[in-house]
């Protein structure tokens, strides 16, 4: 099982009410993830500002981090760290290497939450409804490769403004994960989904764009999977050559939606003429701003 | 017209109204609206109705139907028409993976494209798509038909059984022990009123039959070693 929303504007029309879109979507596939729900959205960047997200299982801790020219916006059990560009990558290390705290990702655009708990409550929490973006990724989990907890929710970051969710199982994801040690990137959790995730971040790492990194996954990734992948600018879309798990997209002027039901897409506005197909397996598609 | 919206009604209502229907209801015309992608609708008929639904359904439409006509008129999410024992099921848009799966009897028309593994394990019902259909369709089908008017997606046909298949387009290619055959004047003829069941106008002649090899019926000793 598992639920994947994703919404990508090519116009202003939905911008100001993205967050309230991919939280209708992704409430509404709660019954295909009940254990996690989470969400990747890109919104304003500034310039020379890097923001950090960071969750605590105790929010006490966040309010009381002490960042030099950090700007923190604590949002229930996750902070948004604004800083400098410069400032942001000795940060980031001191925030990985502190113990009770998790980097959910960093970039310029990117803010990421995610928790344990049902869509519906995990969106409240954190106020999905009114987040601002030009795309965004949500994810609700039904657990099958590793444990219900925040660090096994969706979406995983591995590399800036990058973000993948991932509805499937990786039969190699083991394997997987010992080559990419052996090229310098580590995986943090246990679970397989976070190993496409930095897989995909070292194929754009070594120069490939979305594309071809997706391209790439084909031939290296085994199992059953359908990813939906975020960059700073980009939307992608791939599912594994036996296609078992659902995918649905609709495309209009506007914007590009996928969902893994209809029913998610079902109120998006001017669905009723959007195009919408079912994405074909082993095929690559990917949008950029 | 009997109306139900789904928008305010709630689907078990439906399709418990539905089901209640005796072979000589006089409620013959039913409306679904609002189905926004809801699963299971207009599952489990078993009376001669019509039932038209207004836009897209989500999983197992129209799952099990007897005697019932079925039109839904946007696309169909996994496993519409699945076992279908009679009536017949017209999707005006697409079908998602598995449309008609191990169906029994009865017509299922998609005039769209229609995903992976359509007509896997068909027992008897017939299929017509409109457009093209995905990779493993009629996969271990056993009996009635398959009619593609646009292309087939790999591995078409494997491990069949005595279904007939029939591509007016291109195959990617055929599953095991499938084969290409002749068509015949009878195959002509079924393939013809398959097609204007369907409201399809194809020359019976522009399309290609394939069929089982009947190789893995029984244990050949040549491929003993694979065991």
């Amino acid at each position: 099982m598992c639920g994947i929303v994703g919404l990508f504007t090519k116009t202003e029309a939905l911008r100001p009410a993205l967050g309230q879109h991919l939280s209708g979507m992704l409430v509404t596939l709660s019954d295909r993830g009940p254990d996690s729900a989470g969400l990747a959205i890109y919104g304003a960047e500034r310039a020379g500002r890097i923001k950090i997200t960071v969750q605590a299982d105790d929010p006490a801790r966040l309010s009381a981090l002490d960042i030099p020219g950090a700007e923190i916006r604590v949002i229930d059990s996750h902070a948004v760290l604004t800083l400098p560009e410069e400032a942001a990558p000795e940060a980031e290390a001191l925030l990985r290497a502190t113990p009770g705290l998790r980097v959910m990702g960093a970039g310029t655009r990117i803010e990421i939450f995610k928790e344990v708990g049902r869509p519906a409550d995990v969106s409240r929490r954190f106020g999905f409804d009114g987040m601002q973006g030009t795309h965004g990724i949500g994810h609700t989990r039904m657990a099958t490769e590793s444990a219900v907890t925040t660090d096994g929710a969706h979406p995983f970051s591995t590399g800036p403004d990058q973000c993948l969710v991932h509805n499937g199982s990786l039969s190699n994801h083991n394997s997987v994960r010992r080559r990419l040690a052996r090229s310098g990137v580590t995986v943090s959790s246990e679970n397989d989904s976070e190993v496409a995730a930095a897989y995909l971040t070292r194929e754009m790492a070594a120069g490939k764009d979305l594309g071809q990194a997706l391209t790439s996954a084909l031939d290296d990734l085994d199992g059953f999977f359908t990813f939906v992948v975020g960059t700073r600018t980009g939307f992608g879309v791939l599912r594994d050559p036996v296609a078992c798990k659902p995918a649905v997209m609709a495309e209009t002027d506007d914007y590009v939606a996928f969902g893994s039901e209809y029913r998610a897409l079902a109120a998006l506005p001017g669905i009723e003429t959007a195009r919408v197909w079912e994405p074909e397996p082993a095929q690559v598609y990917f949008w950029e701003a | 017209m009997q109306r139900h919206d789904l928008a305010t009604d709630d689907l078990r209502s439906l399709n418990a109204a539905l089901q209640a229907q005796a072979a000589h209801t006089n409620q013959t015309e039913w409306e679904v609206l609002n189905p926004r992608g809801a699963h299971a609708i207009a599952v489990g008929l078993d009376a001669p109705i019509d039932v038209t639904v207004n836009g897209s359904t989500g999983y197992y439409c129209a799952g099990m139907n007897k005697q019932a006509r079925i039109h839904v008129t946007g696309s169909a999410g996994p496993g519409v028409a699945e076992n279908m024992m009679s009536g017949t099921v017209v999707i005006d848009g697409d079908a998602s993976q598995y449309a008609g799966a191990s169906g029994h009897g009865g017509l299922l028309v998609v005039r769209g494209n229609a995903a992976s593994r359509c007509g896997i394990s068909m027992k008897g019902i017939d299929i017509v798509v409109g457009g093209n259909v995905g990779h493993m369709s009629a996969f271990m089908a056993q009996k009635g038909s398959l009619v593609v008017c646009g292309d087939a997606g790999e591995a078409l046909g494997d491990s069949l059984y005595e279904a007939r298949l029939y591509v007016r387009g291109s195959v990617k290619s055929l599953g095991a022990d499938c084969v290409e055959k002749e068509m015949r004047d009878h195959h002509r003829a079924e393939l013809g009123r398959l097609l204007a069941a369907a409201g399809l106008d194809h020359d019976p002649g522009s399309f290609r039959r394939y069929g089982s090899a009947r190789q893995l019926y029984h244990f050949h000793v040549d491929n003993a070693g694979a065991y």
